[in-house]
């Protein structure tokens, strides 16, 4: 156990710095001035931006040699130090506790929901595949799937905000704010889940241990529970961990059309800004976060899976 | 707030509004310096200036009770009010007013373009000595980068921490870039609010805030969607207004640029755009086609008599033959080799550009013109003016940066043109006429300046107008109070009530 920990915090030592050097030189090689994008974006279009650039080149030191503020933003680095956000002047750690919280919330949210229903309607598909049930679950998911996030959402807003009156179209902050964004992801993930649960409990259901199960004369319940449920489980587990990873970095759609203050939505400002801090930071945070995923989906399946515990 | 807005899930909803006024808007929260977001605390009144606008424009006192200027027009004077005090207790005095404007000053507000050598405080009076006559320095000081903040709001060394403003409200909460929670301040010398209570929520998407207002889930939702407006008229639970406002969308072309040099080639431009089809598809509302640069409401900058800019295809072609230009193998114009095929940059800070760029695209091509349609970041305009790489971008003008227009034409047509105005035009005698309006404020010698630098622009077109704009508000029958700025200086929450 001590080598798989050594293992990831050396993973989380390169992702942090191949991380960092790739968004500062992917920043900089980009076209564009970057003060005037910084200029744009902490003064708006109507701002007379040529002026505001030149003051912006000065205050940040914008011309000192590119390799001394990497160097720089390395020293900082050591420090557990992010910098400050060239456009709003706060600390980047601070921007992304706000950011990264209403993410991690939403992601969480959504990954519960999507909990509820996508290995639920799997786990009846899988257990007689090709039946009415299993062609239902195929149907649904086939078409939760194929509409994309924007959409999904929109339609949720009119029956749920506009026809219904029920739930708040944007904002955040409460339980009520954050249903119809997560609903949004969770329905998109559920026809994802539904079928690799669909999958997996199918081949467990073909297993001979689960066939000796129900030879021995265990009830369908008792053997699903048994011998089904844990086994089921390790594929189901493996995909989570890439829904969460999609999740963290992929609702950036549902974030702007819900108003949601999230790290996707603050990463494109940032990207578009060139907030060079802000998008080290935030890129940094999410490869940390990619890291501690992978390490979780590895000890859940650890403890699932006896077998592997041995080998491993 | 958080306790409110839990409470508010479980309570009813009618109830829950009964506490906060709710209101939406697409601007972000990105920082706390007014130079960035001043706009923010000033619209919803939480920082005042010293000067502010009535809802035409006219300026009236903010936190200067009234002021005046000396006879040889480079001293002003501005005598605050004796009973305006910071929501943190302490009295607006003309010593925290001169820090705040000295600070705005050194910034890249409006106030470092005026001609001001000092600003100083005097007893009760701020005293701002200039280095030559500037009659619109008072409508530069409504600008929200001259908003006045207690000495509370500012670090030791000088940097913003908190906005402690001196309007009717005061924040409760600032959650950036989204929400700002705002409650009554209890001190404010212009009485209590209406409303005590009041949440802003940035919501970018144009559809999302019409279904925070038809939902019910906002009271007061600003810059709604040309398509949304319609089915929003409909809503019997909803009132919109709409104002125009001193906004153009217009074509900046490099007029130093063998395309643009000459006039005919730019008149050309502007007969083959068809104006009313562009507002009346892409904007709904074919009274906002540009005729003339300013729209009606700059009263004194639009004139009725003018000869209005239209649509004449023909016209457009005869006059790009004029120019020399030949008709090629492939339709497009050429000259002593010269394919007319110009790059039109664009940005979609606002959403409409593009399509109308689009719509542009297809109306040049039938007189021949090859433009090609670039949509990238609203920064590359100025970057492309600076480098003189720039032939053609279609841009979102305001004209009422400060309230005076002055203000803007001084940027934009001066020498050497700006950012946002005019590219390689040097016209003199339009340089005269902005450099004398802003010297004088005396109506009778500023008319004819006016009409004639509206005639120099109507017929130079350094700047070639497409559509005016508007700003459309929606409010629910909630509430009471509601009027639309059309210089969007002070959205007037303290006078909203809610409806008996």
């Amino acid at each position: 156990m001590k080598k798989f920990f050594f293992a990831r915090l050396l993973q989380a030592a390169v992702v942090a710095i191949v991380v960092g050097a790739l968004c500062f030189v992917l920043m900089r090689v980009l076209p564009g001035d970057v003060a005037m994008r910084i200029a744009a974006g902490r003064y708006g279009p109507d701002a007379r931006i040529a002026e505001a650039a030149e003051k912006v080149r000065l205050e940040l030191g914008l011309e000192r040699p590119i390799a001394m503020q990497f160097i720089e933003w390395l020293g900082s680095l050591a420090r557990f130090d992010l910098g400050h956000s060239l456009v709003t002047g706060r600390a980047v750690a601070h921007e992304l506790q706000v950011q990264l919280g209403a993410s991690v919330w939403l992601a969480a949210a959504a990954l519960l929901l999507s909990l509820l229903i996508g290995p639920i309607v799997g786990l009846f598909g899988g257990l007689k595949p090709g039946g009415v049930a299993d062609r239902v679950c195929l149907m649904g998911a086939v078409t939760f799937r194929a509409i994309p996030p924007f959409v999904m959402g929109l339609i949720l807003m009119l029956v749920f905000s506009r026809q219904l009156g029920w739930l708040p179209p944007a904002g955040f902050g409460s339980p009520r704010e954050i249903l119809l964004p997560a609903l949004t992801l969770a329905l998109g993930l559920a026809a994802m889940s539904s079928r690799v649960t669909r999958n997996a409990v199918a081949a467990v259901a073909r297993a001979p241990y689960f066939a000796f199960a129900r030879y021995k004369g265990l009830s369908e319940p008792v053997a699903v529970r048994r011998h089904g449920l844990r086994n089921a489980a390790i594929p189901v587990v493996s995909y989570l961990g890439l829904q969460a990873i999609y999740l963290i970095e992929g609702v950036v759609v549902v974030e702007s059309l819900f108003a949601y203050p999230g790290i996707g939505h603050a990463l494109v400002h940032a990207i578009v800004e060139r907030d060079i801090p802000m998008v080290q930071g935030t890129a940094l945070i999410m490869g940390l976060m990619f890291v501690a995923i992978g390490a979780a989906v590895d000890l859940v399946t650890l403890w699932l899976d006896p077998r592997v515990r041995r080998t491993a | 707030m958080r306790k409110t807005l839990a409470l508010g899930a479980s309570l009813s909803v009618s109830s829950a509004y009964a506490v906060v006024l709710k209101v939406a808007g697409p601007w972000e929260i990105s920082g706390i310096e007014p130079a960035q977001t001043g706009y923010v605390f000033s619209r919803l009144q939480v920082a005042e200036t010293l000067v502010t606008t009535d809802k035409v424009g006219g300026l009236v006192p903010g936190l200067a009770e009234n002021w005046s200027v000396s006879d040889d027009g480079l001293a002003w004077t501005f005598t605050l009010r004796a009973n305006a005090v910071f929501h943190d207790g302490t009295p607006v005095t003309a010593e925290t007013a001169a820090a705040s404007l000295n600070r705005a000053l050194a910034g890249v507000g409006v106030l470092s373009q005026a001609p001001i050598a000092e600003i100083a405080s005097d007893g009760s009076d701020v005293r701002i000595r200039l280095t030559k006559p500037f009659s619109a320095l008072p409508a530069y000081l409504v600008h929200f980068s001259a908003i006045i903040l207690a000495p509370s709001s500012f670090d030791g060394a000088g940097k913003i921490t908190q906005i402690v403003g001196s309007g009717p409200y005061k924040i409760k909460r600032l959650t950036p870039p989204a929400r700002l929670e705002l409650e009554g301040s209890g001190n404010w010398w212009g009485g209590k609010p209406g409303i005590e209570q009041v949440s802003y929520l940035a919501v970018g998407q144009g559809e999302t805030r019409a279904l925070m207002a038809e939902s019910g889930e906002a009271d007061l939702v600003f810059s709604m969607l040309p398509v949304s407006v319609d089915r929003l008229k409909a809503n019997p639970n909803l009132d919109v207004r709409i104002a125009t406002i001193p906004r153009t969308r217009i074509l900046k072309v490099n007029a130093a640029s063998p395309f643009f040099d000459q006039i005919e080639e730019r008149r050309a431009i502007s007969a083959a755009i068809d104006r009313i089809g562009i507002t009346k598809v892409i904007l709904r509302n074919a009274d906002l086609a540009a005729t003339q640069l300013f729209p009606p409401a700059m009263k004194g900058w639009n004139l009725p008599d003018v000869r209005p800019l239209g649509r004449n295809v023909e016209k457009a072609k005869e006059l790009l033959a004029a120019a020399g230009w030949v008709p090629g193998s492939d339709g497009i114009l050429e000259k002593d080799g010269k394919r007319f095929s110009v790059t039109m940059l664009t940005y979609s800070s606002w959403p409409e550009l593009p399509p109308i760029a689009t719509a542009l695209q297809a109306q040049l091509r039938q007189v021949g013109i090859e433009a090609k349609v670039s949509v990238g970041n609203s920064s590359e305009i100025p970057a492309r003016h600076k480098d003189g790489s720039l032939e053609m971008g279609l841009i979102s003008r305001l004209y009422s940066i400060v309230p005076d227009p002055v203000g803007t034409l001084l940027q934009d047509y001066g020498a050497g043109g700006s950012d946002w105005g005019s590219m390689g035009w040097d016209n003199k005698e339009m340089q005269d006429i902005v450099e004398k309006l802003a010297a004088t404020s005396d109506a009778n010698v500023r008319a004819p300046l006016q009409t004639r630098a509206v005639e120099i622009l109507q017929q130079e077109l350094p700047s070639i107008p497409v559509t005016w704009s508007e700003l459309a508000i929606v409010s629910s029958k909630r509430i009471t109070g509601v009027e639309v700025d059309p210089l969007e200086v002070n959205y007037g929450l303290s006078s909203i009530r809610w409806a008996e």
